[in-house]
């Protein structure tokens, strides 16, 4: 059970979780760009779960150990074949899922509101996810549903801790780390090194094929997820090529110096 | 036409990444203002004004602005942006982090970390970690853009843009800064350094560190790392390099014991000349190496610091 005091200020804990995954080209497949450049090959690829998702889901497991979080709720955006993706999350713990079917590909935007919408039905306390998805490298779907919801954000989590109506965030910045009080409820994206996320074992495997999926469309939330951006073309990018090899330090030097004029 | 570039600072200095963003909003055409938003951050808004280009520089001062928290910054680039027909940042943590509130209180889909203008409303975008490049078109209405800075430059000239003062709305306190681990360095910046020595995991240690750190102190260079390096512990995480650390693209990037994964190339492989010491020679690195040394590091470091001090540096 969440709830949510009526003045609206406050989350008691322990509370329940979003985590919003996503389905995307395994990481470890090497893109290729299609010939008639209309993007790239999706064709017969192994997909996974986005991996900063994953750590989104960990992360939410881990406060659901510590007794910060009742119940955890998977949401994916995406086509019927994201089913597995949800799965996958009720495998390492979550417990149930939702599913927003849309084919092709659908923008941050449309994604926070629908997210927004679902928050507003669920009234979780927080929302993990990941910082970007390693196939569009958008960076923007969790602070866009802060903004939507009027929501606090801590972006690029190194490390999360839960206290009495705030989160704790330390974040990884260009120059170090930061740490943020954030009220809740609010949004939280994950960075590398927030956490190593699990395996799911064999049993709790089984046990997901029981936990609830609930399908939905963009329409039961209002939302139109038309692109806005239109994509012109996907090309490769520019190639560079293997230079010398040179022998020792001294030519090595030598070459930097006198051939390539950089030092 | 008119763009609004959001200044990057630390409210003492103007940083580059800047520059080069008012560089890519000169691309659109119209004419650009620049937001500098800080605490006793006038220091700053006067660099901005120098800036070549720049034909207004908005001043935005205020407690509420001094660790650039998204919340508040929000409110203030939305407050701003009905006098723009485009928002750009360039693509910092900052940046990052406050742009796609921005966006989604304007109801415009943000064009992420741009490398290239090809027209007032088509856009060149790297995906999948740099392994394609996406050409995007806007719908009319508001842009809001986050910009590669490495891909662009800076205008040339001196500006004399003048500075006004804009008030602040005030700050909803759902969030507060607490406190900051800052690296600090006497070297130069990553995403600004001329050269960069970076070492990965075959560095083996963070002590080790101190071999990269020698030859950086003769050659005026900034030190970085792999994202293996950094996970092991060697360094902290502002040295990553790579898609989802810094990118970063210098004259010269000496890459030491870095075997060259997909994600590490996408951080440095517009760097304009690429040297690499590894001592797998089968190691993918070379093959965007333009100069590829084989060997021990812990034997080539030495002897490349000697050879540079031999040469007077």
């Amino acid at each position: 059970m969440c709830w949510v005091s009526p003045t609206g200020k406050g989350i008691r804990i322990p509370m329940k979780v979003l985590v919003p995954v996503k389905r995307v080209i395994d990481y470890n497949v090497k893109v290729r760009v299609k010939s008639d450049q209309s993007g790239v090959d999706l064709a017969n690829v192994k997909m996974s779960m986005n991996p900063f998702d994953e750590i989104a889901v960990e992360e939410a497991i881990r406060l659901k150990e510590k007794g910060k979080v009742t119940e955890i709720v998977a949401v994916s955006v995406g086509p019927q074949a994201a089913q597995e993706t949800i799965r996958t999350s009720l495998a390492m713990g979550a417990d149930r899922g939702i599913l927003v079917k849309v084919d092709g590909e659908v923008e941050p935007l449309a994604v926070a509101k629908l997210l927004k919408a679902i928050c507003d039905e669920e009234q979780p306390g927080l929302v993990i996810l990941g910082k970007q998805a390693i196939d569009d490298d958008c960076n923007q779907t969790g602070q866009m549903l802060a903004a939507l919801l009027g929501w606090p954000q801590g972006t690029f989590a190194h490390k999360l801790e839960i206290n009495e109506n705030a989160a704790v965030v330390e974040r990884e910045i260009d120059g170090g780390l930061q740490t943020v009080e954030i009220k809740l409820p609010a949004i939280v994206t994950t960075d590398l090194r927030l956490n190593e996320p699990r395996y799911a074992s064999l049993p709790n495997i089984m046990k997901a094929k029981k936990k609830p999926i609930v399908e939905k469309s963009p329409a039961d939330y209002g939302v139109d997820v038309a692109a806005r951006l239109k994509v012109l073309k996907v090309t490769e990018p520019p190639r560079r090529h293997a230079g010398a090899k040179v022998k020792t330090a001294a030519e090595l030097v030598d070459k930097l110096k006198n051939e390539a004029g950089v030092i | 036409m008119a763009s609004l570039v959001i200044a990057e600072h630390d409210n003492k200095v103007l940083k580059d990444a800047t520059g080069k963003t008012v560089g890519a909003a000169a691309l659109l055409g119209g004419p650009v203002h620049v937001l500098v938003a800080g605490q006793d951050c006038k220091a700053v808004a006067e660099s901005a004004a120098q800036l070549g280009g720049v034909e207004k520089v908005l001043l935005a001062d205020s407690p509420a602005y001094a660790k650039m928290l998204a919340e508040p910054m929000e409110q203030l680039i939305v407050g701003l942006a009905a006098q723009y027909d485009a928002v750009l940042a360039p693509a910092t943590t900052n940046g990052k982090n406050y742009m796609p509130r921005v966006a989604a209180k304007l109801d415009v889909p943000q064009i992420s970390e741009i490398l290239g203008v090809e027209g007032p409303d088509v856009f060149r975008r790297p995906i999948y970690a740099g392994n394609a490049i996406q050409t995007v078109q806007a719908a009319a209405g508001k842009k809001v853009i986050t910009v590669r800075a490495t891909a662009f430059k800076a205008p040339e000239g001196a500006g004399s843009a003048t500075v006004e003062n804009v008030t602040a709305p005030a700050d909803g306190g759902i969030s507060k800064f607490v406190g900051e681990e800052l690296s600090r360095s006497e070297r130069p910046e990553l995403t600004s350094a001329r050269v960069i020595i970076s070492g990965g995991r075959g560095m083996q240690s963070g002590e080790n560190f101190h071999l990269l750190e020698k030859i950086a102190d003769k050659l005026h260079a900034a030190v970085g790392a792999s994202r293996a390096a950094v996970d092991a512990g060697f360094v902290p995480n502002d040295y990553q390099v790579g898609q989802t650390g810094k990118i970063v693209a210098p004259e010269l990037y000496i890459a030491v014991g870095i075997s060259g994964a997909i994600q590490h190339l996408a951080g440095m492989k517009d760097s304009k000349v690429i040297a690499a010491i590894n001592k797998d020679e089968e190691a993918p690195i070379f093959q965007v190496a333009d100069y590829g040394l084989v060997g021990d590091l812990f034997k080539i470091l030495p002897e490349m610091e000697q050879e540079l001090t031999k040469l007077g540096y």
